[in-house]
């Protein structure tokens, strides 16, 4: 693939991308209370005393967070820090109740790690992941009820926050994208962040900067702050990179600032600068001790952990013979994987690949469903394909079959059996009708014989027809051979 | 170190506390001579020594994940100053 | 007994007990001193009566039928730092004034739990930040003690010094204090009663109001160390909401008081004598020195070699706590505000207005030694002194069992002595924090009185949850002093 390039008026720039993903850790509680970490709620409901920073109250951590941020380590071939430390970022903000955010800021939990990308032409590059770190949620400012109050609801606030921060391995708008899609691939396997970017379960900071074709070192960079989809991702760098080249070409610099992307608009713009810069004042949590983890513990993780995407790629080309095209489409969702296993597990495995891709998908599609509330059961099209392979109906039948399974959830032995629509293999039934068939039509028999092969088509389309298209295709192939030639 | 009245100007910023030009004046006097005093641990070898954290005798504890606390949304706004509804009110904020 | 003010927390619970008297007296009586004195001392910001006369009759009705806990029917009273629930609670703040918690601090839960009866909310300096309680929103507090021949009001000490003050005038048999450079050990010498600051860890600090997280302990202040350890009993244990909170069992502390220190090493750190010690605290400790070596105790000399820089220490790793930890008064969830016309405004004229001087010098300072550029020099290196300050303990340990020094530089000063100079002033928790910046147990004990007539204390420091030795040789001092003095002002003495 080329690489990304602007072009300029003075040449080729190149761009310098690095991602800070901020996912949501699956978890029931909070990471330092016992409030619902669960989305949505009456305003302020899902809030303790704790989180909305009362005097007196004290963190104490979530097992299960620490456990999620381990896996996440994992899944991200990382270093997982047996020590790790909670710290203070102090600043004032209306949704920040206690005046601090509780982060790990010097010692995170995750230390390097790497992520492999696959692009649209099928190469594969390795972004390195420079930390992991543990940290709060802030509350929600909501600004649109009234004309000159913010409303503010804590129920975010306090929810456990993995940030994933990337090297500034990243080169185009469409490797941020792929970046981010396997970063929320890999999470959802781990089911440790449900990738919900709608309800903000994962957003990105975009670092930006551009330099020149061939320049060595960095130039300034420009973080855009949280981008909540892929696609405003990728417009993003998109406008942003454009913006700075821009800039350089005129003579002018780069500010390091922090800006905000605008969809509607399609441009970035400068959050307005404070009057004196954030000063965060990061200090060791007193009230929490440095968080030490057994290797054994880790080890019970590690063993624990469900199979990643690349892994299972791997297995399914090797064990049902799908191409890498194939196994990437069946293992972008873990669900989509399970689901294929389970149809594919002891059945014929090509015909399942192509089933499943094909006229399952298209039906899935049709009606607006995802794998996880399909009308039709791995286990039912299981049962559908078991039919086709032991010939008690044929693959025309079975799309029929399963229009109607989509329909009515009905099993398809169930639906089979009630349209009648068992394929006929007795040969005499078959037999018959052909007869009846030759014999109506003796001047196209005659055609034939005398050297027109392409009327064989037309018989079997009027036999099939004959036999309400449940005749088996091979056995009508053969008898009308056999019954032409004699 | 000195501490001159810019510092301590940025510092009442850092902390939000508004002081006037003549609190800003008496505060650094005081600061600067507390400071002075505290400068006296640069006489202090602390080579090799790492930072105090606690007794080093609580065990690092780990909480479970269940839901035990919130739902408690009148005893969270019992007191706020001002309030409409089930949320907390500031004035406007601007992006 | 000749007046309910004549008992102690110890001998009123056996008078309970015994049914001698019943809680609503003994509560009744206590009230009415209040509302006799406390006009003049001011060492309470709430006061409870309804609650406590309710609470007493609930007492007389569960030890009549012989049950209630170990401090059923005990008036005490509570520091305005702990959290109560449905009871105002400031920290002696304005910024405070009206907060009315929907919960409980897990210490005075505690001691609720086993009965004890608060009276209501103590006088503190704002946040418990001074050694003089004059820093209160609420005003200072009065120390019952005068000097001979003077009125001249004379401070309580601090910052639990309403705490300190109601004990020694005979207001409630014992109180909660918190110490976090000396803040029970400094009043409890000061007005006369006795005072433990635990080991870091002992008691659990939820639901109290935090000044430095790293610090801050809470502890008992009564008449005599036989009160302190009843009520630590209580007041100490495990708690799962503070991740700082050590799980070990607590002793029976009440029986360690008798155990005599008959061949244990005390130890005389040679640096506690600075230059300009007055002569009598001098005096005050070497008599110390010499009824702990009659009662078979063996004296050893030793040092604390890193003594010197426990107080600018203690400084810089406190206030960049406090900075941050009082970040949270901010005007918008609970407190006062005062409203401004954008949200940086109204932080900033809420927190102009709702914190006093001394509150405001500590947060500037504590932001101070956290900005960027500072830390290293100034919060790190302090927590690294920490670690040296620690270590001068934890190898002073393997030489004796408990460390004896003067709790204070001085007896209590009038409240217009107080010194101007914030370095002066900060030089009175010499004495007393370096065992907060080790985190380890020390307590005081009233020994004596000044050439003016006021008290004076000893300091014993313990090894990490040794409570019980500290009792114990407190105790010999305590009763080789036999301090009986009473206050000028004391409920017990008919107006």
């Amino acid at each position: 693939m080329s690489a990304y390039r602007i072009t300029g008026e003075t040449g080729a720039w190149e761009v310098v991308i690095g991602l800070e993903v901020h996912a949501q850790i699956v978890s029931q509680a909070k990471l330092f209370s016992g409030a619902s970490a669960s989305y949505g709620g009456e305003p302020n409901s899902h809030v303790s005393l704790i989180d909305a920073g009362f005097p007196g109250m004290l963190p104490v951590l979530n097992r299960e967070c620490v456990a999620q941020a381990v896996r996440t380590g994992l899944g991200l071939r990382a270093k997982i820090n047996l020590f790790s430390r909670f710290d203070r970022k102090n600043y004032f903000y209306a949704d920040l109740p206690t005046g601090y955010q509780i982060s790990q800021f010097e010692h995170p939990i995750v230390g390097k790690g790497t992520v492999e990308i696959e692009l649209s032409d099928g190469e594969t590059r390795h972004i390195g992941v420079t930390r992991m770190h543990m940290e709060q949620d802030a509350g929600k400012s909501i600004h649109d009820q009234d004309p000159t109050r913010s409303f503010i609801d804590l129920n975010r606030a306090g929810v456990a926050l993995m940030e994933i921060v990337s090297e500034p391995d990243i080169r185009s708008p469409e490797e941020a994208g792929a970046y981010i899609r396997k970063l929320r691939q890999i999470l959802r396997y781990l089911g440790t962040c449900d990738g919900n970017m709608e309800e903000g379960s994962m957003r990105a900071d975009v670092n930006v900067s551009v330099r020149r074709e061939g320049e060595e070192g960095y130039r300034t960079r420009c973080e855009i702050k949280n981008v909540n989809s892929v696609r405003f991702v990728m417009q993003a760098i998109e406008v942003e990179a454009q913006r700075q080249v821009d800039v350089w070409e005129s003579g002018g610099e780069i500010d390091q600032e922090t800006r905000l992307f605008d969809h509607v608009k399609g441009e970035t713009r400068s959050l307005r600068t404070k009057e004196d810069a954030h000063d965060y004042r990061y200090f060791p949590e007193p009230d929490l001790l440095p968080l030490v983890l057994e290797q054994s513990w880790v080890d019970e993780l590690k063993a624990a952990l469900p199979e990643l995407p690349e892994d299972k790629r791997a297995r399914l080309e090797k064990e049902y013979g799908v191409s890498r095209y194939e196994s990437g489409v069946l293992t972008a969702e873990q669900s989509v994987a399970d689901f294929y296993e389970t149809v594919a597990r002891g059945a014929d495995a090509r015909l399942a690949t192509n089933w499943i891709l094909g006229d399952f998908f298209a039906a899935l599609n049709r009606t607006g469903r995802t794998i996880e509330n399909s009308p039709v059961s791995a286990e039912s099209l299981r049962e559908l394909l078991a039919l086709i392979s032991d010939s008690t109906i044929n693959g025309k039948i079975a799309k029929e079959v399963l229009e109607d399974m989509v329909e009515t959830g009905d099993k398809p032995s169930a639906i089979v059996d009630r349209k009648g629509l068992r394929q006929v293999t007795d040969t005499g039934a078959i037999e018959a009708a052909i007869s009846e068939i030759l014999a109506a039509n003796a001047d196209k028999v005659a055609e034939y014989k005398s050297g027109k092969d392409k009327l064989f088509g037309f018989f079997v389309g009027q036999t099939m027809k004959a036999m309400k298209g449940k005749a088996n295709p091979a056995m009508v192939n053969e008898l009308l051979k056999k019954l032409l030639a004699s | 170190m000195s501490l001159d009245v810019k510092t301590v100007a940025k510092m009442a910023r850092l902390a939000r506390i508004g002081l006037s030009e003549e609190e800003l004046q008496a505060h650094q006097k005081e600061m600067q001579g507390i400071i002075g005093w505290v400068d006296h641990l640069n006489e202090v070898d602390i080579t090799d020594v790492p930072p105090m954290v606690g007794t080093g005798l609580a065990q690092p504890r780990l909480r479970d994940d269940k839901v035990t606390d919130g739902n408690c949304p009148e005893a969270v706004l019992s007191n706020a100053p001002e309030r409409e509804g089930p949320f907390y009110t500031v004035p406007k904020v601007v992006e | 007994m000749s007046s309910l003010f004549d008992y102690t927390l110890a001998s009123a619970r056996d008078a309970l007990r015994a049914r001698k008297i019943s809680a609503v007296e003994l509560v009744d009586a206590h009230i009415e001193a209040i509302e006799r004195l406390d006009d003049g001392l001011n060492s309470f910001i709430t006061r409870t009566p309804e609650q406590a006369r309710l609470a007493a009759k609930e007492a007389d009705a569960a030890l009549a039928k012989g049950e209630g806990g170990p401090l059923c029917g005990l008036p005490i009273g509570l520091k305005d730092l702990f959290a109560t629930k449905d009871v105002r609670t400031t920290a002696a703040s304005k910024i405070l004034d009206n907060f009315i918690p929907p919960y409980e601090s897990t210490v005075t839960a505690n001691l609720k739990q086993d009965g004890a009866i608060s009276l209501g909310k103590l006088n503190l300096d704002e946040f418990a930040m001074g050694s003089t309680n004059l820093t209160s929103a609420f005003g200072g507090v009065v120390n019952p003690w005068q000097r001979r021949g003077s009125t001249a009001k004379l401070v309580p000490g601090g910052s639990s010094g309403g705490s300190a003050a109601a004990v020694a005038a005979g207001l409630v048999l014992g109180a909660t204090g918190t110490d976090t450079g000396g803040s029970i050990r400094q009043p409890a010498a000061f007005c006369g009663i006795a005072g433990v600051k635990p080991t870091y860890g002992r008691c659990s600090r939820f639901g109290t109001i935090a000044f430095a997280s790293s610090l801050d302990q809470a502890g008992p202040m009564a008449r005599n160390l036989q009160d302190c350890a009843i009520l630590l009993e209580s007041m100490a244990g495990f708690d799962p909401k503070d991740s700082t909170s050590v799980d070990k069992p607590v002793p029976h502390y009440e029986a360690a008081l008798g155990r005599g220190v008959k061949g244990l090493k005390v130890g005389i750190p040679k640096e506690y004598r600075i230059d300009g010690l007055p002569a009598e605290i001098a005096a005050v400790w070497d008599q110390g020195i010499a009824w702990l070596k009659e009662a078979g105790a063996e004296i050893v000399d030793m040092s604390l070699p890193h003594t010197q820089y426990g107080l600018p220490a203690y400084y810089i790793a406190a206030l960049a706590e406090a900075s941050s930890n009082l970040a949270r008064y901010d005007g918008v969830r609970f407190g006062e505000r005062v409203t401004g016309a954008s949200l940086d405004a109204l932080y900033e004229a809420t927190r102009a207005a709702g914190f006093g001087e001394e509150v405001k010098r500590r947060i500037l300072l504590g932001t101070y030694v956290l900005s960027s550029g500072y830390y290293d020099a100034y919060y790190l290196r302090a927590q690294k002194v920490r670690t040296l300050l620690q270590r001068d303990f934890l190898q002073a340990y393997e030489k004796v069992d408990v460390i004896l020094a003067p709790t204070a530089p001085s007896g209590a000063f009038a409240w217009d002595e107080k010194p101007t100079d914030p370095v002066q002033m900060y030089l009175n928790d010499v004495f007393t924090v370096p065992a907060s910046m080790a985190g380890v147990p020390a307590l005081s004990v009233p020994v004596g009185l000044d050439s003016h007539g006021v008290p004076l204390g000893l300091q014993l420091i313990g090894r990490f949850f040794d409570e019980e030795t500290l009792l114990a040789a407190g105790s010999v001092l305590e009763k080789a002093a036999s301090f009986t003095h009473r206050p000028t002002i004391h409920a017990g003495v008919s107006a």
